[in-house]
């Protein structure tokens, strides 16, 4: 079972009752331990898949199948799976501690046992003395962060992030971009990364999936083979410049293979 | 940062004009209501005095004031017992607005099925349905208790509804992944995110307990459970008693002044940390 994917997408496919297609028969697995990015233009059905991964939606046809994990009645696996949201999704009335607190808090888990842990997870996004501060408080980085923090604090196997950074300037996406990838080579997580952004996704991932919209659908799978870690020099450098140049090029013909646009 | 905090700091003209005109209106905001109101005060005792208009047609405000001190102990007991059903009422109200907000959140049926019910029961005029009432309940109390309540709810209820329901779409899948009960999403999500709303309904409520309690008292008369302010003003009236018919006003106003306040309070103390509505802006 070494080489097992984590999960296994297969011919998932996804209509809404007003007859919209958002996923047609798109397959896919994703390799323990990758950092795969989901690239395409709006309404390709990018969210609709970390959804229906997180079990958020159902399926109109195929399955998510997860061959190293049990799996209960409902189909869902019993490895930690995190999300991450566009907008940081904070409690606004919590203090930052509460915030992170709260997925161990849903398992029963006192303020007492999980501080040690809370901690632990706002040391690693840097934010160790704002515990008690509100998400008012914040800039939008911050913010960003703390929602990272209540991500790692389940220790997570799989951890699901649609357009995280997507709203932050850019100074603070390349400061945040570095920081999850150090925690990702720390932890050894998988991550799935969804974007619109084709350079964010040259310089994050090990494998770029490329998807068409109407109906939504996979039209490229690039292997992003440069070595980790990887740092502002890698921004710069010819291998990264073909690899957003390839990302590019699959996207716009992803855009104009989409039915109507 | 350090440094200028140290040096002569130098604030620009604007600032300074700015935080002048804030100083000016902290002080305004209490005073020119106050010179108002003495000016009223004073030219309502000139206006009784010069037209010789007799205290039985307009006291005079030094007339109210006597009746006031005089009649201390009638009307502070008639007030105490308005206040009662306006408490009770509103203790009621919060009870059984939030608990059946909470029951709509459950389900989208029954809120659909019961709602309708509970504009029905607001948009009646609470003295048309009053009289019945009294005609079906026996303890009048009760019957106080019912109309009050009947007039306080709706707005704790529709906006505690409004409340539960506009919790953050994504925090609720997050909730929802997360494999929280029904019960844990209620109490960690969307009872926090109801809050402003219940209190902003709260504010409502209390002065309309107060006007539901002062209506029923009317309809109610005096039989029975003890004589509220209402009942002191129409018996006033009937005795052409003026000026005590003005400081059992004066007292209701008070109250309700009051109540507002007392709220305002509470929406403050509750918010003042993380809601917009109660954070002071900087710029």
């Amino acid at each position: 079972m070494e080489d097992a994917p984590l999960l296994s997408i297969q011919q998932i496919g996804k209509t809404f009752s007003n007859g919209t297609v958002a996923l047609r028969g798109m397959t896919m697995d994703i390799k323990q331990g990758s950092f795969v990015s989901l690239l395409g233009p709006s309404g390709c059905g990018k969210s609709t898949v970390l959804k229906i991964i997180a079990g958020l939606g159902n399926l109109t046809t195929g399955r998510v199948d997860w061959p190293t994990s049990t799996v209960d009645r409902l189909g869902r696996p019993d490895c930690e799976i995190s999300f991450v949201f566009q907008e940081p999704t904070l409690m606004q009335w919590a203090t930052v501690f509460e915030n992170v607190w709260l997925p161990l808090r849903l398992k029963g888990i006192s303020r007492e046992d999980a501080k040690e842990r809370v901690e632990e997870a706002l040391d690693m996004v840097g934010l160790h003395d704002f515990a008690a501060s509100y998400p008012r408080e914040l800039s939008g980085g911050m913010k960003m962060r703390v929602s990272i923090a209540r991500a790692l604090i389940t220790r997570p196997k799989l951890l699901l992030m649609d357009e995280p950074f997507a709203a932050l300037d850019e100074i603070t996406r390349f400061k945040l971009n570095n920081d999850l990838l150090d925690l990702w080579e720390k932890f050894n997580w998988t991550v799935i990364f969804v974007t619109h952004s084709v350079f964010e996704s040259a310089y994050l991932s090990s494998r770029i999936v490329v998807m068409a919209a109407r109906p939504g659908r996979v039209v490229e799978d690039i292997d992003v083979a440069a070595p980790y870690p990887r740092d502002d020099a890698f921004r710069t450098s010819t291998a990264y410049n073909g690899y957003c140049r390839e990302a590019s090029s699959a996207l716009h013909s992803a855009m104009d293979t989409g039915d109507h646009l | 940062m350090a440094e200028a905090a140290i040096e002569e700091v130098e604030i620009d003209e604007v600032e300074m004009r700015k935080a002048q005109a804030l100083k000016r209106e902290k002080i305004g905001r209490w005073l020119l209501p106050l010179i108002v109101i003495v000016l009223t005060i004073f030219a309502w005792d000139r206006f009784c005095v010069w037209n010789e208009i007799p205290h039985y047609i307009i006291p005079r405000p030094g007339q109210v004031l006597e009746a006031l001190i005089n009649d201390r102990v009638i009307l502070i007991g008639s007030l105490g017992t308005t206040l009662v059903i306006t408490f009770s009422a509103l203790a009621i109200a919060i009870v059984g607005g939030v608990g059946l907000a909470v029951l709509f959140a459950q389900s989208k049926w029954i809120e659909m099925t019961f709602f309708p019910y509970a504009v029905v029961l607001q948009v009646t005029p609470i003295i048309a349905i009053a009289p019945l009432i009294f005609i079906y309940v026996d303890s009048k109390f009760a019957g106080l208790l019912i109309c009050a309540w009947i007039v306080a709810f709706f707005p704790i209820l529709s906006n505690t509804t409004l409340g539960l329901n506009s919790a953050d779409h994504n925090l609720r899948d997050m909730m929802k992944l997360y494999g929280a009960s029904r019960w844990q999403t209620l109490r960690y999500l969307r009872l926090p995110a109801a809050l402003p709303y219940f209190l902003g309904g709260l504010k409502i409520a209390g002065g309309l307990s107060l006007i539901g309690a002062i209506v029923a008292e009317f309809v109610a008369g005096s039989s029975g459970f003890g004589s509220g302010l209402a009942f002191r003003i129409l018996e006033a009236s009937y005795r052409l008693k003026m000026p005590r018919m003005f400081a059992a006003i004066l007292l209701i106003s008070i109250a309700g002044v009051l109540i507002f306040m007392f709220m305002s309070f509470l929406s403050w103390f509750f918010l003042h940390k993380w809601h917009e509505s109660a954070i002071k802006r900087e710029i």
